[in-house]
């Protein structure tokens, strides 16, 4: 526990320190809008620094030797620890935890529209509950499975010791929980109302809360690009002998298209909301009129990245999909390269889409038709991922196990998600449909339905990996299918709502949609309750389950040719490749780990 | 010339982890660009390709040489180094540090006469003030990265055998110095 007491007095006395700063130096008031950004950024380098980024790195920096702390059993996750099996489990659990609160404030806001007037909270308030839901769970989707499953198996599957910069890896995790605990805290300084967007000029003008906002999702922002740059380095520099670029798992290059994405395009999200605190701190006029600036900016600065950020979420879940719709039909995977070309090719696209979301917004009208036709040349090499995870089911010897089942629901779901998402990006049915339930239903399919499912299947494969003990098949499957079903009933009825007009980010709707809102509230607190069960079936497992043996799958992936949980270096002599991933059934195919003469271990 | 004329011995070749860093290093300038790229971009989507006429034309171009020499100096400490001459080393970082700080300063200068004709309120001063300042604070971390490495060689501690940390720092100085050649047109020659 000492690094965290430690991390936490040195970032409280950081914090003070930076807004005594800026109340010294500027007119800001020592909790003014200045004094948060400076006080923000010392606590977060006094955090870092006392939790043990000093010793094990700063002091290189002034000539001393580096001190490594040494801990066992579960004290090692409470430390800045750069072994990157410990960092992925951090990941896992921090963003299952902010995943769990994000939906409870799903709840509150299901409560609140379960009758059209305002009810549970006023408009405001409501304002403010909707935009922590959506930059909580969008921090889960971007981050949950390139940052826990991105950490974890990278490295094993390419038969690495290790990630190419494990200190800047640990780093990356340890700016997380300032984050997660600056959004948390904004409601003291009043809160955040501008949603997960921020889109001025509310977000120039509202409560301080849109500050602490700021700070600190521009420094998520950039625990993203360093885990983004940590894994392209990784990918590119660290692969066994053997592990051509054709013999990678296909998560793998679902974890490197995503990473590459988000080195580069996460700097547009920073530099929008730093011109939203330039506005509001130091009198620049980017986003107000009166000035000559135009909001219009801010969202194509924002979209630029935010539109990507979907693949930034979607890949990883397409590949950890892919990755067990092979290993449990036990087939090949199908069009391998072809699956290749499309993760490239949707991260590629997927770039140049931004200004979709803004068909509504005043934006020069000759572009709405290219930004259309880009948008919807997405779909093609989307459609081959479809196509290569069904042609690899068919015909296969499936194993229903939990998480083939979540992959099935997967591809259901991610296929409602992918034809609304015609409709959106046409502008000439966006017109109509733009800011109403429509777009939240199509987001959630997309997004839960792309990103949190597979989430989910993840965690459920590789579970036996990383705590060494199996799950319970049965709860797994009740949950998955609880899950399933009821996130069904919940958001097929927002399609229709938003088809007859009921507007997104508001508390209140129209009066004839009260009863379909109700079910949909209803439905949606039966879904959240299937979490419990998640909860309690890995809690329990993860300390009483039956003990894993090193590959319960009988995969031939890296991961699983290790014991469970693997060991500290990950192999016990350095692993070289030799047959594919996926030759499940291929006669003559030589392993994919090159057996050697005499194994160790 | 104090330093030899022979080239250093690149027989091995550069080792594993030093392919690693310079890999990491590039792609954290990749990154870099786009932050760039995205206040760039945004100038010209508010303000077009005005400039007022109160510009300091003189001091720009002043702060461009002086930026562009130190990129000179920089490559001089960074080629010293790897012939392990450490006074060679010593003598041009130094040379960088001072003319980093000397733009800096100019950097200032510019600024008390720019609130006056153009402040942050006007819409070329957004993107001046934005540009500028983003573009200075990337120097300042600069000139931290070049003091800590002047500290850390003051004994020869780095020279031919290790000598990546002079070469990172010095690749992210020349790094900021490309960026100001980019800014500078986009602020001053339209």
């Amino acid at each position: 526990m000492w690094p965290l007491i430690r991390g936490t007095l040195s970032g409280i006395v950081g914090y003070m320190v930076g807004a005594l700063i800026a109340t010294l130096t500027t007119t800001s008031t020592f909790s003014g809008e200045f004094a948060l950004v400076l006080g923000f950024v010392f606590g977060l380098l006094g955090w870092l620094f006392g939790i043990g980024m000093w010793n094990a790195w700063g002091r290189e920096w002034v000539g001393l030797t580096p001190k490594t702390e040494k801990a066992e059993g579960w004290r090692r996750y409470l430390r800045f620890n750069t072994d990157h099996k410990v960092i992925g489990a951090q990941y896992l659990v921090t963003m299952l935890i902010v995943f769990l609160l994000a939906g409870l404030v799903a709840m509150a806001m299901r409560a609140e529209l379960a009758s059209p007037g305002q009810n549970l909270f006023t408009a405001d308030v409501y304002n403010k509950v909707m935009s922590m839901h959506g930059i909580l769970m969008i921090a889960v989707a971007v981050a949950g499975i390139l940052g826990a499953f991105g950490n974890y198996l990278v490295p094993l599957m390419i038969g690495a010791d290790d990630m190419a910069f494990p200190r800047i890896n640990a780093l990356g995790y340890w700016m997380v929980p300032p984050v997660a605990i600056a959004l948390l805290a904004a409601p003291l300084v009043g809160s955040f109302d501008a949603g997960w967007t921020a889109y001025p000029p509310l977000s120039v003008l509202n409560g301080d809360g849109q500050v602490l906002f700021n700070v600190a999702v521009i420094a998520f922002g950039l625990s993203s690009i360093l885990g983004g740059l940590n894994i392209v380095a990784t990918v590119i520099t660290m692969r066994a002998p053997g592990m051509t670029w054709s013999k990678l798992p296909i998560f793998v290059w679902a974890a490197f298209a995503a990473s590459i994405l988000s080195l580069t395009v996460t700097q547009f999200f920073a530099a929008s909301l730093i011109m939203i605190l330039l506005d509001r701190i130091a009198g620049t006029t980017w986003f107000g009129a009166p000035g000559g600036g135009t909001a219009l900016l801010y969202e194509h600065v924002f979209w630029f990245y935010s539109h990507p950020a979907v693949y930034i979420m979607v890949l990883p879940g397409m590949g950890v999909i892919l990755e067990i719709i092979s290993h449990f039909s036990r087939k090949p995977l199908f069009a391998y390269k072809a699956v290749v070309v499309s993760f490239l090719s949707i991260a590629g696209i997927g770039s140049v889409v931004w200004a979709h979301h803004m068909f509504t917004s005043g934006m020069a009208q000759n572009l709405e038709g290219p930004f259309m036709a880009l948008t919807e040349a997405v779909s093609i090499p989307t459609g081959v991922i479809f196509l290569a995870a069904v042609g690899t089911l068919w015909r296969g010897k499936l194993w229903f196990q939990t998480p083939l089942l979540l992959a099935f629901f997967w591809i259901f779901q991610f296929l409602i998600g992918g034809i609304t998402g015609v409709f959106l990006a046409d502008f000439v049915t966006d017109l109509s449909l733009h800011d109403t339930y429509f777009v939240v239903a199509h987001f959630h399919y997309t997004i839960v339905g792309g990103s949190i499912f597979a989430l989910m299947a993840g965690t459920f494969y590789w579970f036996p990996k990383v705590t060494g003990r199996m799950y319970n098949e049965k709860l797994g499957k009740i949950f998955a299918t609880w899950f399933f079903v009821f996130f069904q009933l919940t958001f097929i009825p927002l399609f229709w709502v938003g088809l007859n007009g009921m507007n997104r980010r508001v508390a209140t709707y129209q009066d004839n949609l009260g009863g379909v809102n109700r079910f949909a509230s209803m439905m949606a607190m039966i879904m959240g309750l299937s979490f419990v069960l998640f909860v309690v079936n890995l809690l329990w497992s993860a300390k009483f389950g039956p003990v894993a043996p090193a590959n319960p799958w009988n995969a031939r992936t890296l991961e699983w040719q290790v014991s469970s949980p693997p060991p500290e270096h990950n192999f016990p002599s350095p692993p070289s490749v030799d047959g594919g991933p996926y030759d499940y059934g291929v006669v003559g195919a030589p392993t994919h780990l090159r057996e050697v003469a005499d194994p160790v271990g | 010339m104090t330093t030899s004329a022979e080239p250093i011995q690149h027989g091995a070749g550069p080792s594993r982890q030093r392919r690693i860093n310079q890999l990491g290093l590039w792609l954290f300038f990749a990154s870099e660009t786009f932050l760039f790229g995205a206040f760039i971009s945004s100038r010209f989507i508010t303000s077009q390709t005005s400039t007022p006429e109160d510009l300091n034309q003189a001091l720009a171009l002043a702060l461009t040489i002086v930026l562009l020499l130190s990129s000179i100096s920089a490559y001089l400490a960074e080629t010293a180094n790897a012939h392990d001459d450490h006074r060679g080393f010593r003598i041009y970082t130094v040379a960088t540090i001072t003319l980093g700080a000397l733009f800096l300063g100019g950097v200032a200068l510019e600024w008390k006469e720019a609130l006056e004709y153009f402040p942050p309120g006007t819409i070329y001063g957004t993107a001046f003030f934005s540009l500028v300042g983003l573009h200075a604070f990337h120097v300042l971390t600069g000139l931290i990265a070049l003091a800590v490495i002047l500290f850390l060689g003051k004994e020869g501690r780095f020279g031919s055998k290790d000598s990546w940390p002079v070469e990172g720092v010095i690749k992210y100085w020349h790094f900021v110095d490309l960026a100001w050649v980019i800014i500078y047109p986009t602020l001053y020659l339209f």
